[in-house]
């Protein structure tokens, strides 16, 4: 039978872990995610698992890497600052192709900022932050009871792609306390990576079957008896770094489709009453609890308001909203910092209906009052 | 190639050495990239001898490294291998062996990407004693990006964003480890082959975290910038200067200034920290059976 349990949303994100497979935590001290490095070091030797509290944000994310490599499903968790040191080893798991989840419980910034107050300002980070082009999955949850099971969903992306995942909470998701539906254990879907079945030194190690339509490497964790070499070169299908143009755009080619190949099992969203709306409130993250009031309001007012709410925020479910402009009127981007994802809805409307911004980035939450506002504008 | 070197077992060892080749190299990724001359792969050979004489199995061998001249071992060594970010070797090392405490795990660095991008990784993986052996490759400089002075450059030596003599003193890396809390350190160099694969090989045994500072040579950007002649002469340098523990301690510091001190600094058993994390798993499993 599902079990009913308070939890916050932190905590809901390492049991979503540990559910996943997480054996492996590495991470340092930082507000508002402290309680998932907190937990982790509490349950994971319960389950045989491991955490780790490292030196800095830097060795947690390597750290992290390093359990992958080995086998182990390894996670994360940070904030803003340490989110901005963790960049660099990002790029080296998605170039590497190492899975691995990066919590980011974001605050407000820039810089040091207000630590315990919220704010989705490194939305753009998530996608852009580390050097160079490569894909990424972010995931960002609105309540605790989808921390649990998107951080769940996070793992296995990562597994399946072989890719970090991003999942992105905001301080209010992060330190929100409410009931939270569990399910059995048997009930969860869990996805393991690709795995080298015979080890074999001979093999290569990034080889693809094209003919299959493969674009996801087995893996052969460390020590398996496969060995092979792993680096954040450009490399060719023998995992040994090449400096060939051809082979160089060969692999980026792979990664970046390796996920928009993808898209359908990728991305998620969510839509509210968008059947017969006129006006769409576009937010994710905490910021869907004041949207879903403000939506209310307006339609006891008799405004005919939706709501679009991206799950996965990158890629970002463009499909999907582009569809759905078709019938309205208005669309309302609230989002907690000055502009982010209304950047991503006004380049896909491409002036097809007019777009309104609620921005907050003043340590405040948005309230339901300011997105009706803008919602009844005319 | 042989070469004549009027050394009546220079055949046998010819045959040892391309032996330690094929079976601890991957020669399709040979010629090393190093320059004519360079320390470092008499280092790594160092290494392969020490697995050699210890009988490790390849598939559960890891060497780990980061980024520079020193980090191109790993892609020659046929281990599980890993070829990281500047710095982050022994963090990435640290989840590596977490995650399978049965691996061993050998790091490879050079002095900058050890000590000064990574320093603090070297502090405390020393600090928490995780079954770690890291072995540097400490040529003084900043040899891929052409000779930039490093935190094991001495002082008023010249690099390239030292035109007028580095200011800054000198880190000891095996001095600093021990005062981290390394169970084991020592100091080896290219020159003292025997004496390194002895070191190295003790530090593998060591359950802890262990770190051998082997002292390499650079002629073509050190060497070069401060005079210390070719390679011949500075491995020359080595050979003369070279002094044990046992004798350093009767020497005076004017003595000891341009001295080579190797041998081992410090040895001593402190639990390991994986082996610790995996007696408190046990604890909690057995705790749990007792209430159930």
């Amino acid at each position: 039978m599902d079990q009913v349990v308070l939890m916050q949303g932190n905590e809901a994100c390492v049991e979503g872990a540990i559910a996943a497979g997480m054996r492996l935590f590495a991470g340092y001290p930082i507000t508002p995610s402290t309680e998932i490095a907190e937990l982790s070091a509490y349950r994971l030797p319960q389950v045989g698992g491991k955490f780790i509290q490292m030196e800095d944000e830097i060795a947690s994310i390597a750290c992290a890497i390093g359990g992958s490599v080995a086998g182990v499903k390894s996670m994360t968790a940070t904030s803003g600052p340490g989110f901005s040191l963790k960049q660099e080893n990002l790029g080296y798991a998605c170039l590497a192709e190492i899975p691995l989840v990066v919590v980011d419980v974001q605050r407000m910034g820039p810089s040091t900022g207000m630590p315990t107050s919220p704010s989705q300002g490194d939305v753009m980070m998530a996608r852009w932050g580390t050097h160079g082009d490569h894909p990424i999955i972010v995931i960002s949850p609105s309540s605790v009871t989808e921390a649990y099971y998107q951080t769940i969903r996070a793992f296995n992306l990562s597994e399946r792609y072989r890719t970090p995942v991003i999942f992105l909470m905001d301080e209010i998701i992060g330190h929100l306390r409410e009931g939270m539906q569990m399910k059995e254990a048997e009930d969860i879907t869990i996805v393991n990576r690709p795995t080298v079945q015979f080890p074999d030194p001979k093999r290569k190690p990034y080889h693809m079957n094209e003919k299959k339509g493969q674009m996801v490497p087995q893996m052969a964790p460390f020590g398996c008896g496969q060995r092979y070499n792993i680096t954040g070169l450009i490399h060719d299908e023998s995992g040994f770094p090449t400096n060939s143009t051809e082979e160089a755009e060969k692999l980026m080619y792979r990664l970046m489709h390796k996920i928009s190949d993808n898209y359908k099992d990728i991305v998620r969203y969510e839509q509210v009453n968008m059947d017969d709306a006129d006006v769409a409130i576009v937010c994710y993250g905490g910021t869907m609890r004041a949207a879903q009031t403000a939506m209310e309001m307006a339609r006891a007012k008799g405004v005919r308001c939706g709501i679009f709410r991206p799950v996965t925020i990158w890629p970002f479910p463009e499909r999907e909203l582009t569809a759905a402009l078709g019938g309205l009127k208005k669309i309302v981007v609230a989002e907690h910092n000055c502009g982010q994802i209304v950047l991503e809805v006004e380049r896909l409307t491409r002036g097809a209906c007019p777009v309104a911004f609620v921005g907050k980035y003043n340590g405040a939450v948005i309230t339901p009052q300011e997105i009706l506002q803008k919602v009844e504008e005319a | 190639m042989k070469v004549n070197t009027g050394d009546v077992n220079a055949a046998s060892r010819t045959k040892q050495m391309s032996n330690l080749i094929y079976k601890y190299m991957r020669p399709e990724h040979l010629p090393q990239i190093w320059c004519p001359g360079c320390g470092n792969g008499i280092i790594m050979r160092d290494v392969a001898q020490a697995i050699e004489n210890l009988g490790l199995s390849r598939n559960q061998t890891v060497i780990v490294s980061g980024i520079g001249c020193s980090s191109r071992a790993a892609g020659y060594m046929d281990f599980n291998t890993i070829h990281t970010t500047h710095g982050r070797a022994i963090a990435f090392a640290t989840g590596i062996k977490l995650a399978n405490p049965e691996l061993e795990v050998i790091v490879i660095a050079g002095d900058g990407d050890i000590s000064a991008i990574g320093g603090n990784h070297l502090i405390h993986a020393a600090r928490r004693n995780i079954g770690l052996t890291v072995v540097v490759m400490n040529n003084s400089t900043y040899g891929m990006t052409g000779g930039q002075y490093s935190p094991t450059t001495p002082t008023n030596a010249y690099g390239t964003t030292a035109p007028y003599g580095n200011l800054d003193r000198s880190f000891d890396i095996a001095g600093l480890a021990y005062g981290a809390g390394a169970s084991y350190a020592a100091r080896g160099s290219a020159y003292h082959v025997q004496q390194t694969i002895g070191l190295i090989q003790d530090g593998i045994r060591n359950k802890g975290f262990s770190i051998i500072d082997v002292a390499s040579i650079c002629p073509t950007y050190y060497g070069r910038k401060n005079k210390k002649g070719d390679a011949v002469e500075m491995m020359k340098w080595q050979r003369d200067h070279g002094v044990t523990m046992e004798q350093a301690a009767k020497m005076d510091p004017e003595q000891l200034k341009d001295k080579l001190v190797i041998g081992l600094l410090h040895h001593a058993q402190y639990p390991e920290f994986t082996y610790k994390y995996d007696m408190l798993i046990k604890k909690l499993a057995e705790e749990r059976e007792a209430n159930e």
